[in-house]
């Protein structure tokens, strides 16, 4: 139940800091969010720059990129993601720890972006792993991936804790096994996780553009 | 004894917070031992042959050999006697232990 926000502001002129536990929860989970120091592709470049002195992604307590996928929450998918590439993405994102995010950044990570005729290019990350923001561009620039970061420290602090829309990682029957798929003989094994991809596919060997 | 505690404590602290309160969600993937994307294969217990060993003896030759051969090469026209002749010396050692190992044939690998 949270306080009216009127009583809040009332209460805060007194001098008294009313809060509940969600909001205090969820400040303290987006304000740490920790990336993976993850580059795919020339977005890598602009995610790279995000984070120095110009940029300063650290304002939004995020500068600490882990290198290990068991200290990271944030996966910054920044540039295409090639067949050959997609299994150790899915891998690495499972490998994270609870409650973990994806930023699919620029065109590639979106759709294939510029590539999405080659046959060895995943039309998209988000066919495998549940995506929370998209940023379009190619590359974005660091302002954009700023704004992405900022829509999911909205995202989380809009997230209640009880009910059916409570993050994954506080349902205990929530699934965190996200499978990884092979390499078949045409094309990545199964070619979609029907669990984050409900549209349709094709599932037939890649003739065209899958 | 209490500074042992006082080090110990948070330690245990530390750990109970986490049994408690982390969002645990173990999978096969997750608790796999190598965590770079790619799959551990084989065994972490290589071993490389011993023949390397005679690689890096005689590239040391070559490498340490450059290092001292620049500056002397720099330095060339203001030595004296001595000094070039403690060069020589050098050089003489180390193109010895090269002239061993060929004959030795250690310089004709398969």
């Amino acid at each position: 139940m949270a306080v009216e926000p009127d009583l809040k502001i009332e209460l805060g002129k007194q001098g008294v800091f009313v809060t509940t536990v969600s909001e205090i929860y969820n400040w303290g989970r987006k304000n740490s969010v920790w990336p993976m120091q993850f580059g795919l592709a020339c977005c890598a470049i602009e995610m790279i720059a995000t984070t120095m002195a110009r940029y300063d992604l650290a304002r939004f307590g995020a500068e600490v990129f882990r290198p290990s996928p068991r200290q990271a929450d944030l996966m910054i998918i920044s540039g295409t993601i090639t067949k050959k590439m997609a299994p150790q993405v899915v891998r690495l994102y499972n490998q994270m720890a609870e409650p973990k995010y994806v930023i699919a950044m620029g065109a590639c990570a979106i759709s294939g972006g510029p590539f999405k005729q080659g046959y060895n290019v995943l039309k998209g990350i988000d066919r495998y792993i549940p995506v929370d923001v998209h940023i379009p561009g190619c590359p974005p620039r660091p302002e954009a991936l700023i704004h992405a970061f900022m829509t999911l420290q909205a995202r989380i602090d809009a997230q209640p804790l009880i009910g059916s829309e409570r993050p994954r990682h506080l349902d205990v029957d929530a699934q965190g096994l996200f499978p990884v798929p092979e390499q078949g003989a045409h094309d990545l094994e199964p070619p979609v996780n029907r669990l984050v991809w409900p549209l349709p596919a094709s599932s037939k060997p890649a003739e065209n553009c899958g | 004894m209490a500074a042992l505690g006082f080090g110990l404590a948070p330690l245990g602290l530390a750990w109970a917070w986490a049994r408690l309160f982390s969002p645990a969600k173990p999978n096969a993937v997750k608790n796999a031992i190598y965590e770079c994307g790619l799959e551990s294969r084989g065994d972490a217990w290589v071993q490389f042959r011993s023949a390397y060993y005679l690689y890096a003896i005689i590239f040391l030759v070559f490498d340490v050999e450059a290092v001292f051969l620049l500056p002397f090469a720099v330095a060339f026209t203001g030595l004296g006697v001595g000094a070039c002749a403690a060069m020589l010396v050098f050089v003489l050692l180390l193109a010895e232990g090269l002239a061993w190992a060929w004959a030795k044939g250690v310089l004709t690998w398969a």
